[in-house]
This record gives C-alpha cells, structure tokens and sequence, in this order.
C-alpha cells in the first residue's frame, strides 16, 4: 500500500476531493436527519462547547462571589442561596452536559470510525438518537434553571435533595435522559469496535485512543443504568415519600451515596479515560516515535475501567458507612494508582529520545502530564483514610479533581481538538497563537488551583459561602486565575474559529501521524475512504521506511 | 483475520452470493455482519436492562435487611386463600404464563428462521395474547391491593389491625412491589408493542430465512423480560 | 470485522429446534412447581438461598436455549454474565457496608450509658426539618 509517510513528512500527497462531508449535501434537513457518524460528531461538538461556555459562566461566577468576603459582584449582593446555585448550575452543567459527553460525543464520533477504517458507527440512527435525547436532557436541565434552581450540588445528597424546595426533580429528570443519551454512545461504540475494524486489523492493531474509548463505553454501558434508577427513585421519594432515602419515613441516606456513587465513581473515568486516551494519540505523533508499551497502555485502559466499579466508597468515608467498608474501600483505591501509574511511565518512555516538536496539540498534551501528576498523586492523599477524614469537603478536594478533570481531561480535550481540526475542517489554524493559548491554559490553570490545595489543607470547607479573612488572599489568586484561564478559551475560540474564515488548506496528514484517520482526505468524504484501507503496519510505526508503490 | 472478505464500498449491499437483500445497510460488508452487530447491540442493550433492574434489586434487597419482619408480614398480603392455606396464585399462574409465552416467542423466531411464514404470525400472535393474560392476572391483583390501600408511600392507607400505617417498612415494601412489578409490566407493554409490530411485518412477508434480525431481537427482549420475572417471582412471592 | 471466514448466509444454519424449545419448557414448568413447593417449608435462611439458587438456574436454561447462547458466539455470553457480574459487585459492597455498621468501634470510645443526653433542640429527629430556603446568613452544603 502506498505510505510515503516517514517521520515529520507532512504531504498532501492526494488531489482534494471535491465534495466531502461537510458540503455533499446542504440544508437544515441534511444536518437535522443525518445519520453520518462526522456531522453528528460535529453537532456534538457545537452543543457541548455551548455547555462548556454555560458552565464556565457559572464558575467565573463562583469565583467572582468569593473574590471578597462581602460577596459583590460589580456592587451586586450575591447572597448565600443564589451562590448555592451557581456552584450546583456549574457542577451539574459540566459534568452532565459538558465533560461526560464532550470526548465520546464530539472527538470520538468523528475520529473512531476513522480509525478503525469503518464507513460509520455500527448503528448509525442510534447515534442520532444519542445526539437528540442529548439536546432533551440540556433543554429539561436549563429549563429547571430558568424555573427556579438546583441548589443541592451536583451529587443531590439526600437528605437535603429529598426536602429542598429548588427543581430537583425536573434536573434530576433531565440527568435521567442524559444518561440514556450516554448510554446509546457507549452501545454503539462497542458494537463498532467489536465488529467494524478494517480488514486486517486485530485487536493489538487498534490505536490506544480506540482501546481507551472502549473501555469508557463499557463504564458507560454497565454504570449509567444504575445511575437511571438512583434517579428515579430519589424523584420518587420527593414526590411519593417511598421510604429508602429519607431516614424520617424508614429510609437510609446512605444508600443513597451508595448508589450514587456506583454510577458516579465509574463516571469519573468516563471523563478521564477519553482525556488519557487522546494524549496516547498525541504523544507518539509528536515525539515521532513508537509508543512505549502499547499492550501495556491497553491493558491499563481496560484495568482502570474495571477497578473504577470497585473503589466508590472513598466518596463516603465519614458518611456513616461502616468501619470495615471504610477500609476495604481505602484499600482498593491504591489499585488505581497502578494503572494510572502505567500510563504515565508509558507515555514518559515514549518521549525519551523521541524527535519532540512543540507544536499546540503537543503543548497541551505535556501540561496534560503535568496537571494529571498533580491531579493523580493528590488523590492519593484523599484514598488515604487516616488524611482524608481531615481532607474531606475541603477546598484540597476541588483543586483534586479539578486538576484531574479540567486539568487533565478538558487539557486533552482541547488539545486533541487541536489535533483533529485540521481533519474535521480542512483548515489550519494560527500555530502561533495555539501555543500561546496552551501556555495561558496552563498558567491560568495552575494559578485557579494550586492554591486551592494551600486552602483546603488550612480547613477551608467546600461549598461554603462566607470564609474566614485569611483565606482571602489565596481567594483573590484563584479567582484571578479564573480569569486567565478564561483569557486561554476565548483565545482558542478565535484561533479555531478564525481559520473557517479562509479556504481550506490543510494537508491530509498536517502532522505525519500513522493512524488510519489521516489516509483520507481533510475534511473526509461522506463514506469516510477512497477504498477499504486495509492495514498493514502495526500502530504508531514511525521508523523510517522505503516508499513502496 | 479474513482476508476473504469483499469490497466493502460497493454500494447496494451485495453479500458474498451476489445476491441483493433490501434490509442489507450500506457499512456492513456482508449481511452476516450486519446481523451478528446487531445482535451484539441487541445484548448490550439488555445488560442495561438487567443493571437498570438491577439498581432495585439491590434496593429491595437492602431494605430487606432493614426491615426482615415488616417485609414477610407485608408479603403475606401477596398470597391468595387457597382451600384454607395461603398461597402466591397470580405469581404462580403469572410465572407460568410468562415461560409458556417465552417457549412460544422462541418457536416463533424458529419459524422465521425456516421460512414457515404463517407459523411464524400464528406463534407471535399467541406471544400476544400470553402477555396480555399477564397483564390482566396484574391488573387484578393490584385492583386488590388499591382496594386494601397496599400502596406506596404517601398513598399507603391500609385499615386493618396488621401492617399499621406509619410503621416504617411496610409502605416500603409496597413501594419496591409496585416500582418492580410496574416497571416490568411497562417492559411487558412494550414487548407488546414490539411483537404487534412484528405480526405486521411477518403477515407482509418481511421475514425469511436470510433475514430474520428483528424477530430474533425481539425474541431475546423477550426472554430477558421473563428471566428478570423469574429472579422478582420467589423474591416477592415466597420469601419467608 | 468479524473473524468468521465461513461464509454462510443468515439463516443456512440453525441449532435448537421445537423438541429442544419444548423440553426446556417442561423443565422451566417444573423447576416453577419445585421453588414453589420449597417455599412452603421452613429452611431458615436457607429458603433465600434456594429460592435464588432455583431461579437461577431457572434463568440459565432461558438463556441457553431460549436465547441461543448455547451455539452463539462467546462474546453474546460474557457480555450477559458482565452484567450478572457487576451487580453481583455492586449488591456484595453495599451489604458489606449495612451488615458490618456498628461493629467495630474505636478501642478508646467512652462510656456512652452515662453520658448526659443531648437537648431535644440538638436532636434532628426531635426536631423537624429546616425549611430549606430559610434565610441563613451562612449556608453550609456539606457534600462531596
């Protein structure tokens, strides 16, 4: 098969197709009714952003209330229940509506079936509908907003969630459907990955990226039921007072965290797999260099999804459960450290003596392994019983997993964002100021959440609303960094968008990668390939080879 | 790995025998793909069913433990008077309906798969007519449990010098009996919806033995709608 | 991709059949007739554990027959058992939790007969709950 790709080769060695994907068919209707993997991929990535972009109102807006401890915003009174609001709003909105389906949604929709050399997802309306029930769940969750306002947090604990006069039921309705729209991406996936690989293609050929979202939609396939009927039952004890949550009428609150978590722990991995998954496709396109242990990293994606299902006590340590679980859960939490571990080595190994380029995708991926050290040692101290009865609700708790889910999951996503838009638009964008943007990223990010650990450490509570006055010097910082980080985005924003601007230019393989998604054209045509690729070369092969015609 | 296998881009849906076949889906290269993907999403889809009934299982089993008495004193009131003795009747007679309807569904993707057309209408129409037996013996026994005020949370008003309303577990109960028989008897609706469905398509002649998915999809709907009432039978009917 | 290289259209080939299907009715029937009857005497805390252990069985026969997984490809079978297996998961956490509360407490945890009783105005269950939007200067939501 005709490869002239060696290291660094950036060629577009390919006449550009005149139609594609994008410009096949035009109209409402043909983006409204399609069942093409790409579009849905692309409509995913419109939705989620504008989620992103709502959330992170959201959080500015937390952060401007703890600016002072008179809580003004622009001279405007923020009171304590309007702020209860905006930290749930901004919890149940990124995590719902924007991290949980971000990567499966958007990135992986686009590049998966492309990778496996497949046409389209194995069932392509089910993909639609997965996109439909998405749009449902955000217009059932914003109009709860509009209403009157969750003010439970994103997790609704009972008791609180069962008495609360806000729209817990209608949010906890739309989170219901947003599951099922969850649940349907992870379905289809599977089925795709199982049945669709390209001629040739076993499953140690499959680029790590695919290993990693497979093992998010079995987290997704297997978690988000439980999460569906933890829903309904809490809507029921709101409105029938069935008697399982509410200790007043025979119920056990902590049941309720049991179930919760069942689902929620796993989710958490639903957001970090995807963000680990795209780092292992970045790593080794831009150190030019094989990937250092790749059943390992496989191997590890698969580990990490199944140990997720058995450490989510840790979110209820001083809960009330019982000592003995306590302990069997601390215990089993150090077996995430082992994969996590892997993957880091892994991907550390491979950009040794690799011929590293610093292009944006590869700076977002570096401040990912950065952030994702941070994020991971971090919660070594929060599995640990004995440091987190101390450490629990506590600012060191955000910063934890801000840094493993903003720092590590939405890094990876906007840089493998980076990395596709060349395929997904057929354009380039402004190399200079995608840098630029990455190191702002980082900055901003580290100057939002470094101190939070310094806060948490010192007793500063999560979720509260007044706080003592020596906090706030660590509070200002914050929330400056907040401001930064939203200087980054909005640069992104224009970089990306500026390049649909001008006529599309972008080579096939604008970065020499060796995966199937880069064969075809940029941006794709509707049937994805020219002809059925058919593998011959193991994955991430980037010795340098003759050119066979 | 197959190195048989066709050019996947032709367009039409041709399989190997060259054969056309409308139901062929233009990113399967061949039908026997596109059945054995199907089929796959088809079993994912029912493992969601299982944890989504899973999560009341576990439910039901923990305030089980919360509350062992009240819960076999409330079970009582699910056994009929049977020549003095308390017997589960409707759960018996239902169980049984349900296998009969199972054993039926499975001659009927039997049939598809061996092209007896007519068969295949007459066993899905009998597929029908078990579940709605089902639904009816249902709908009796909770027309009792309305009239005796058995009922969920706030709407438990039961008279009577047993089970006093107010005691935590007893209206617990009745909330998991109805919240699983319910969602059940929904997954049974729609399994008769599906099969309805069916029945039209088969009287048309969609079906034969080079395609058959839908039935054979339906079919094992089907059969998980009766596994899981065969775990909710001795769990609600004769624990003691 | 499928790995089969046989190459036999939907349909060519078919395992079961109306004998087996019967068959396994009758067994489904009777294994109903025995849980039944086992139910009527008194086990203990056996009668849960046969009564599940029937069913399963119960549920391994519809699937083996009814649903093909018998011939199928493996993959169909695990993917069920997964299922079974993670909430067999999620059921043995949570009773590890309720059945162990209470058990093992701090070597140094005082006396609590003699403690002096907390006011009723400290006790949730004395008092009733909060109205939720009351204003509170300080609104603390405590969760994780």
């Amino acid at each position: 098969m005709e490869r002239a790709v060696t290291s660094g080769a950036r060629i577009g060695d390919r006449p550009r197709p005149k139609k594609n994907y994008l410009n096949e068919t035009r109209g409402f209707k043909s983006w409204a009714l399609t069942v093409d993997h790409k579009r849905i991929g692309i409509m995913y990535l419109v939705g989620t952003l504008c989620a992103f972009l709502l959330g992170g109102i959201f959080a500015l807006l937390v952060r401007l209330t703890l600016l002072t401890p008179a809580h003004k915003i622009f001279g405007l009174q923020v009171t304590a229940e309007t702020y209860n609001r905006f930290f749930t709003l901004h919890g149940a909105v990124m995590v719902f509506l924007f991290i949980i389906p971000s990567i499966p949604g958007s990135l992986t929709n686009f590049v998966l079936p492309l990778m496996l050399g497949a046409k389209d997802v194995a069932f392509p309306r089910l993909n639609l509908a997965s996109f439909y029930l998405w749009i449902v769940g955000a217009v059932m969750a914003v109009s709860s907003m509009i209403i009157g306002a969750v003010d439970t947090g994103w997790t609704f604990y009972t008791p609180y969630s069962t008495t609360t006069s806000g729209t817990v039921t209608l949010m906890t309705a739309a989170v219901f459907v947003l599951g099922f729209s969850s649940i349907f991406t992870g379905l289809n996936f599977i089925a795709t990955v199982h049945k669709l690989r390209a001629p040739g293609m076993g499953w140690f050929d499959m680029p790590l990226f695919v290993w990693g979202m497979y093992s998010t939609a079995l987290i997704q396939v297997l978690a988000t039921p439980v999460l569906g009927i933890t829903l309904v039952l809490l809507m029921l004890e709101r409105v029938f007072q069935i008697g399982i949550f509410d200790s007043r009428i025979g119920g056990d609150p902590v049941l309720f965290q049991h179930f919760f978590w069942f689902y929620s722990h796993p989710a958490v991995y639903i957001m970090i797999l995807p963000g680990m998954a795209i780092i292992s496709e970045l790593i080794p396109t831009f150190s030019r260099k094989t990937i250092f242990g790749y059943r390992a990293i496989a191997y590890a994606s698969v580990s990490l999804a199944l140990v997720s299902f058995i450490v989510w006590g840790h979110h209820m340590f001083v809960a009330g459960q019982s000592q003995l679980a306590t302990v069997v859960f601390s215990a089993l939490t150090f077996l995430v450290a082992i994969p996590s571990g892997v993957k880091v080595f892994n991907w550390l190994c491979t950009m040794y003596q690799g011929n590293i380029s610093l292009e944006t995708p590869m700076l977002y991926a570096i401040s990912f392994l950065m952030l994702f050290a941070i994020g991971g040692l971090t919660g070594i101290f929060l599995g640990t019983l004995s440091t987190d009865v101390h450490l629990t609700d506590t600012y060191f708790v955000v910063a934890h997993f801000h840094y493993v889910m903003m720092g590590s999951t939405v890094t990876a996503f906007i840089g493998g964002l980076y990395y596709w838009w060349p395929k997904m638009t057929g354009r380039m964008y402004s190399e200079k100021w995608g840098q630029v943007s990455a190191v702002i990223w980082f900055i901003g990010f580290n100057a939002t959440f470094l101190p939070q650990f310094i806060l948490g450490s010192r007793g500063m509570p999560r979720r509260y609303y007044n706080y003592l006055d020596q906090f706030q010097p660590l509070h200002v910082f914050s929330t400056v960094g907040s401001w930064i980080i939203g200087l980054s985005l909005f640069m992104s924003a224009a970089v990306l968008l500026a390049s649909l601007r001008k006529p599309a230019d972008a080579p096939d393989n604008p970065w020499g990668g060796t995966t199937l998604e880069w064969q075809t054209s940029s941006p794709p045509i509707t049937h994805n390939f020219e002809d059925q690729p058919v593998l011959e070369n193991e994955p991430y092969d980037y010795r340098p080879k003759a050119v066979t015609h | 790995m197959s190195t048989t296998l066709p050019d996947i881009h032709s367009h039409g849906g041709h399989d190997e025998h060259g054969e056309h076949n409308p139901y062929h889906q233009h990113h399967f290269a061949t039908m026997e793909q596109q059945f054995d993907t199907s089929k796959l999403g088809m079993w994912l889809f029912l493992v969601t069913e299982i944890l989504l009934f899973g999560g009341l299982f576990v439910g039901f089993g923990l305030m089980q433990h919360r509350y062992p008495q009240q819960f076999i004193e409330a079970h009582e009131h699910l056994k009929q008077d049977i020549f003095g003795r308390p017997f589960p009747l409707y759960g018996t007679i239902n169980t049984l309906v349900l296998l009969i309807s199972s054993w039926t569904m499975v001659m009927g993707v039997n049939a598809a798969q061996t092209d007896q057309k007519k068969k295949t209408v007459r066993y899905l129409v009998l597929t029908i007519l078990l579940a709605c037996v089902f639904l009816g013996i249902k709908y009796v026994e909770y027309s009792h449990k309305f009239h005796d005020g058995l009922l969920p949370g706030i709407f438990y008003a039961h008279q009577s010098e047993d089970l006093i309303k107010g005691t935590h577990g007893y209206a617990t109960f009745f909330a998991f009996y109805f919240m699983m028989t319910g969602l059940h008897g929904i997954h049974v609706l729609v399994g008769i919806g599906l099969l309805s469905w069916l029945v039209m398509r088969a009287r048309r002649g969609d079906f034969s033995s080079a395609y058959y998915t839908p039935v054979d999809l339906v079919g094992l709907y089907w059969h998980i709608v009766d596994m899981i009432w065969i775990y909710l039978f001795p769990l609600y009917y004769l624990i003691s | 991709m499928s790995t089969e290289t046989h190459t036999h259209v939907q349909g060519a080939k078919h395992h079961g059949g109306p004998l087996i299907y019967t068959a396994n009715l009758f067994a489904l029937m009777f294994l109903t007739v025995v849980t039944v009857a086992a139910a009527s005497f008194n086990f203990g805390s056996a009668n849960v554990v046969i009564a599940l252990a029937i069913a399963s069985v119960k549920a391994i026969l519809v699937g083996l027959f009814f649903m093909h997984l018998l011939w199928d490809k493996p993959v169909n079978a695990i993917i069920l058992i997964a299922g079974f297996l993670f909430l067999g998961i999620f059921l043995m956490f949570d009773f590890l939790d309720v059945t162990s509360r209470n058990n093992y407490l701090p070597r140094n945890m005082p006396n609590m007969e003699n403690a002096t009783p907390a006011p009723d105005s400290m006790n949730p269950l004395k008092t009733p709950a909060p109205r939720p939007l009351d204003p509170a200067p300080a609104k603390a939501e405590e969760h994780k």
